[in-house]
């Protein structure tokens, strides 16, 4: 009976309703992901630096925008920000020799702290659509879906663009053999740096975004931001594997990976619709993320492993001995 | 082409485990000058390469590479003189990368690296026809990523790689020693023949003394972190396994037993 009312009390209409806005914050994450495969794919570098430079991206988005400036020069001052926090954890790491991941972790702690400067030691900054020029806003979603999507793709473009030049192949080298990028004259220390300074300056610019959809700059805004960019990454790259059996082009997988934020937020958004409590998401995203990670590890394993061998060589003595 | 003036490097100084890998090296190549290095594990050969490679600063002495001193620059920096094959088949090129992206990151060895397209159509007409020296069918297959090729293809792709843009100094680290026979008799001819069309100095360690005798115009044996014999010209074109071995006898005054043991 309690079933029945559950499923009655859920009503389809709210969730094409809802839906919109999440493909809208989807897109905007997705943006924050491209800089994430920069670090995670391209670098090799888990960089835990986002969870802070996504808000203080947010943070001189809104301080700027509250300060009379245009909104995109506060996106615009928000990238520079951003790629000053990669620029620290980049230094930190290679000028000091501190791990990469916990090179991250000092930063971003040390953000939080910066963030609240930012905004004026409040926690929160609200930018309301009304009274301030926006050019994203969850006020009118289809135009968001739109603008955000503009931006995906002039975003999509460049990146396609940069890693295809000298340099980005540099990056992608570093990341892929350190050993021989430094033979082949490869500064990997500077490659590094410069990496981990794009890919912040792009999650700043996500956070720009977020700052100007959801109409307020938070300083938890960012908080799990690694992991929801690790999500939208490998749920766009299952996703693309899966289109696309032979591989494709970078930009298209580029692509993929703000299809994998949209589809994150689709799945959030369904969630939610099914009445489950909002503060056990972070635990759904957390198992979403470790079962697509695990994901090509055991299917690996499915195709060879001990356990695999053992039985397959178990077989075949049996077989053996009965022709004998 | 290459002077290695006196450079000593000992690991862990101080502790337990202290090596005195280099002591008081020296060592001077001449143009086109093709050093066959052998000696037995410990001798300091590789240690030797990745001092010239730069791999980290040297504790004593200079070394200086046509004319240039690098004694003071880090690997990256040395990149412009140096062409590098590594024992490791895995550790020269780039996996995730595309075959021709490869090469076009070996043919911009030590250049600035712009906001240029990083492989041009006109590169790729040459790395074409570059690859189909190695008679492996690679050049047919320029954008399949690296990591899809057997050990031996990408070793023969590294070598191709380190003489893309012709090195003043190539250093060849043992580079067949993790291939089978077939596979590292072939890179090794691939070698002779690269070293010798663009006339390239080049060192090459070796374990197989047959090797080292038959290839390149001079050989030089190292023990305990110096080099202990330097044969070139005629007297090593009529070098024999035997010699080498009571030579080594003679010079390292250990037993010929043992040696059989540290160098075959």
């Amino acid at each position: 009976m309690e079933l029945a009312a559950y499923f009655a009390s859920l009503d389809p209409v709210n969730l094409l309703k809802s839906l919109p806005g999440g493909v809208a914050q989807g897109i905007v994450w997705g943006v924050m992901a491209l800089g994430v495969y920069i670090t995670f794919r391209l670098l090799d570098i888990a960089d835990l630096t986002v969870d802070g430079s996504f808000t203080t991206g947010g943070a001189v988005t809104a301080m700027l925008i509250l300060g009379g400036w245009p909104a995109w020069a506060g996106v615009l001052a928000a990238i520079l920000a951003g790629m000053l926090a990669g620029l620290c954890t980049g230094l930190l790491h290679t000028r000091f020799g501190i791990p990469a991941i916990l090179a991250g972790i000092l930063t971003q702690f040390a953000l939080y702290s910066i963030n609240l400067h930012i905004m004026g030691m409040a926690a929160n900054k609200s930018v309301n659509p009304d009274k301030f020029p926006v050019f994203i806003t969850s006020r009118h979603v289809p135009a968001a879906i739109l603008t955000g999507l503009v931006i995906a793709a002039v975003l999509v473009a460049v990146l396609y663009w940069y890693f295809g030049t000298e340099q980005g192949s540099a990056v992608r080298a570093t990341g892929s053999n350190p050993a021989m990028s430094r033979a082949l004259g490869i500064n990997i220390d500077s490659m590094k740096v410069l990496g981990l300074g794009l890919s912040n300056g792009l999650v700043a610019l996500a956070g720009g975004l977020m700052t100007q959809y959801q109409g307020f700059a938070d300083v938890n805004m960012g908080r799990g931001a690694i992991v929801i960019g690790l999500a939208a990454v490998i749920i766009g790259e299952v996703v693309c594997a899966a289109i696309f059996r032979k591989g494709t082009n970078f930009g298209v997988r580029l692509g993929f990976i703000i299809a994998g934020g949209v589809l994150y937020y689709a799945v959030m958004t369904l969630i939610l619709w099914l009445k489950l409590n909002s503060n056990d998401l972070k635990l759904f995203t957390a198992i979403i993320v470790a079962v697509f990670l695990a994901v090509p590890y055991l299917q690996a394993q499915a195709k060879s492993s001990f356990k695999l061998a053992g039985r397959r060589g178990r077989a075949a003595e049996k077989g053996g001995s009965e022709h004998a | 082409m290459l002077d290695i003036n006196h450079i000593s490097k000992t690991f862990n100084p101080g502790t337990i485990n202290e090596k005195k890998a280099l002591q008081g090296l020296d060592l001077h190549l001449g143009e086109g000058d093709f050093v066959t290095v052998i000696g037995g594990n410990g001798a300091g050969k590789s240690t030797m390469l990745n001092a010239v490679a730069g791999v980290w600063p040297v504790d004593e002495g200079s070394i200086l590479i046509d004319g240039t001193d690098v004694t003071g620059l880090p690997e990256f920096r040395r990149a412009p003189f140096i062409g590098r094959v590594f024992q490791d088949p895995m550790m020269g090129t780039a996996p995730n990368m595309q075959i021709e992206e490869n090469l076009a990151l070996a043919y911009r060895r030590g250049q600035r690296r712009g906001l240029k397209w990083g492989v041009t159509k006109k590169e790729r007409a040459f790395y074409r026809q570059r690859l189909k020296i190695l008679g492996l069918g690679l050049e047919d297959r320029m954008t399949v990523r690296v990591s899809l090729l057997s050990g031996g293809q990408r070793q023969a792709l590294t070598l191709l790689m380190a003489a893309l843009q012709k090195p003043k100094l190539l250093l060849l680290d043992e580079h067949t020693a993790a291939l089978d026979p077939a596979t590292a008799a072939k890179v090794l001819e691939l070698s002779d023949r690269i070293v010798r069309e663009n006339g390239l100095t080049a060192l090459m360690i070796t374990h197989n003394m047959q090797d080292a005798i038959r290839h390149g115009n001079r050989l030089i044996m190292m023990n305990a972190g110096r080099i202990i014999l330097d044969i070139s010209g005629e007297e090593k074109k009529k070098l024999t396994k035997a010699d080498l071995l009571q030579k080594f006898a003679e010079v390292a005054g250990v037993q010929e037993e043992s040696d059989q043991v540290l160098l075959s």
